[in-house]
């Protein structure tokens, strides 16, 4: 790819869209994979003298950093080799592998919850991939839609809070804003810009993006205090 | 001493536990008995921190254990399945227990009397039924800890190894401590028990020793005097 282009910013562009889908479809899979092949682990670990949420949060914290270690790994040493540091894009691609890695801790939460409320592992998994694919898809087609239907209507704030409510856009239009390509922004980017400016849209996604983590896990913790084994 | 009081548990609509009050005095063996589905495990698991009860209070040596952690540290459990994560190996699983309690002990003595030595560096999927329960005895006797809760200890054992479980059994009885096992094995029963907890529906039906038992039904048996308990409450 970066052969192909021979610029590392598109190289980055055309990665961000495959990040932006990817990574949390590896995070939801093997949240839930892991989750329930580690059941009988979890099991033994219960019977010994540990807190619930240090059992939970410690097996979370694990799968989510290695996750993202190989993500940051993968990506982070071919663009080294090519030359990242000495180009201008470093920070751009810096943003795009820290994006990566939230969207992991994201996804991972969201499937450890996924899990921890389905003892089915078939529901389980039906269940988090609809939500993969919810969310990485059908959200960018049922906001699409409404946003024709309802043309006639100040679609702003609507359209705001609704990127709010996904952690794939927000991140698509966060590394959209630091590469600053206006063009690739969409509407909702656009109203995005608009609204927040460029430094403080940054700031505000990425404080979404962190609460989109602190919810998932709080609630990990209160569910994993309640349930029985 | 471990004291249950007024303990409710519910699986759904399911009521399993049913104000189930009991007191069990520090120091011997205490058999829980009942048929399949009673309770038996979940009163064992509830007593663990493992299911959360709906309603009552667990107390251990005075206070309550809900929702608390630290107090397992003086309890040892034989789980009814043998279920380890697969990929680890008998030595990694039994470093990593030891490394979770700061207590000495003493799974040198027990791997040669269990004759588990060749299988140490095996994965744990690879093993029998039999070698996991043994493992599984392992992990629950090389601490010492003052409550032992076995759940079906005797389950795919050979000859041999249910020989060396019953010493052992008794070894811990003489140091003082409390045992509750539960099985279905009514030999063992016979043979170890010091007292005998009957549950049925959640509720416990009897609670005495084996020869108040047999008294009580005017059985000289004990698998006909529990069954005696049995037939005579389900009518």
């Amino acid at each position: 790819m970066l052969f192909l282009n021979n610029n590392v910013s598109k190289a980055v562009i055309t990665l961000m869209n495959v990040i932006v889908v990817l990574t949390p479809l590896i995070g939801t899979i093997f949240g839930v994979m892991f989750y329930y092949n580690s059941k009988e682990f979890t099991e033994l670990l219960l019977a010994q003298p540990l807190k619930r949420t240090t059992i939970f949060i410690g097996q979370y914290i694990g799968l989510a950093t290695s996750l993202s270690l190989s993500l940051v790994l993968g990506l982070g040493i071919p663009f080294l080799v090519y030359g990242v540091i000495e180009s201008t894009v470093i920070w751009n691609f810096a943003s795009l592998l820290l994006v990566g890695v939230f969207l992991t801790f994201i996804f991972v939460s969201l499937a450890f919850n996924i899990a921890l409320s389905n003892d089915n592992k078939i529901k389980g998994f039906g269940i988090a991939i609809l939500m993969w694919l919810l969310l990485a898809v059908i959200y960018d087609g049922v906001f699409l839609i409404s946003l024709m239907l309802f043309n006639d209507y100040p679609l702003d704030k609507f359209s705001l809070i609704a990127c709010m409510f996904n952690p794939i856009d927000l991140s698509r239009i966060l590394i959209l804003l630091k590469l600053d390509i206006s063009a690739l922004l969409g509407y909702t980017g656009a109203v995005f810009q608009q609204f927040f400016g460029t430094s403080l849209g940054m700031i505000v996604s990425f404080l979404v993006l962190t609460l989109w983590i602190i919810l998932p896990v709080w609630r990990i913790a209160s569910k994993a205090k309640k349930k029985d084994f | 001493m471990i004291k249950i009081k007024k303990l409710n548990k519910n699986f759904g609509k399911v009521e399993v536990l049913k104000e189930l009050d009991l007191t069990i005095i520090k120091g011997g063996i205490f058999t829980i008995l009942g048929p399949n589905g009673s309770g038996k495990t979940t009163l064992i698991k509830a007593i663990l921190g493992m299911v959360i009860p709906n309603s009552g209070d667990i107390e251990i040596d005075g206070k309550s254990i809900l929702k608390k952690y630290e107090y397992r540290n003086g309890i040892n459990y034989l789980p009814q399945i043998a279920n380890f994560p697969g990929n680890l190996t008998v030595n990694e699983l039994i470093e990593m227990i030891k490394t979770l309690r700061n207590k000495p002990t003493k799974e040198k003595e027990l791997i040669q009397l269990f004759r588990i030595s060749p299988f140490m560096d095996k994965k744990l999927m690879n093993l029998s039924g039999g070698t996991k329960q043994k493992v599984n005895l392992i992990l629950t006797f090389m601490f010492d800890s003052e409550i032992i809760i076995l759940d079906e200890p005797t389950s795919g054992l050979d000859p041999v190894s249910l020989i060396q479980l019953k010493k052992i059994i008794q070894e811990e009885k003489e140091k003082g401590k409390t045992i509750l096992i539960t099985t279905h094995i009514m030999s063992f029963v016979e043979e170890l028990s010091d007292e005998i907890v009957f549950i049925l529906d959640g509720k416990i039906y009897f609670k005495g020793s084996v020869q108040e038992l047999k008294i009580q039904t005017k059985e000289n048996n004990i698998e006909h005097a529990i069954a005696h308990l049995l037939l005579k409450e389900n009518v």
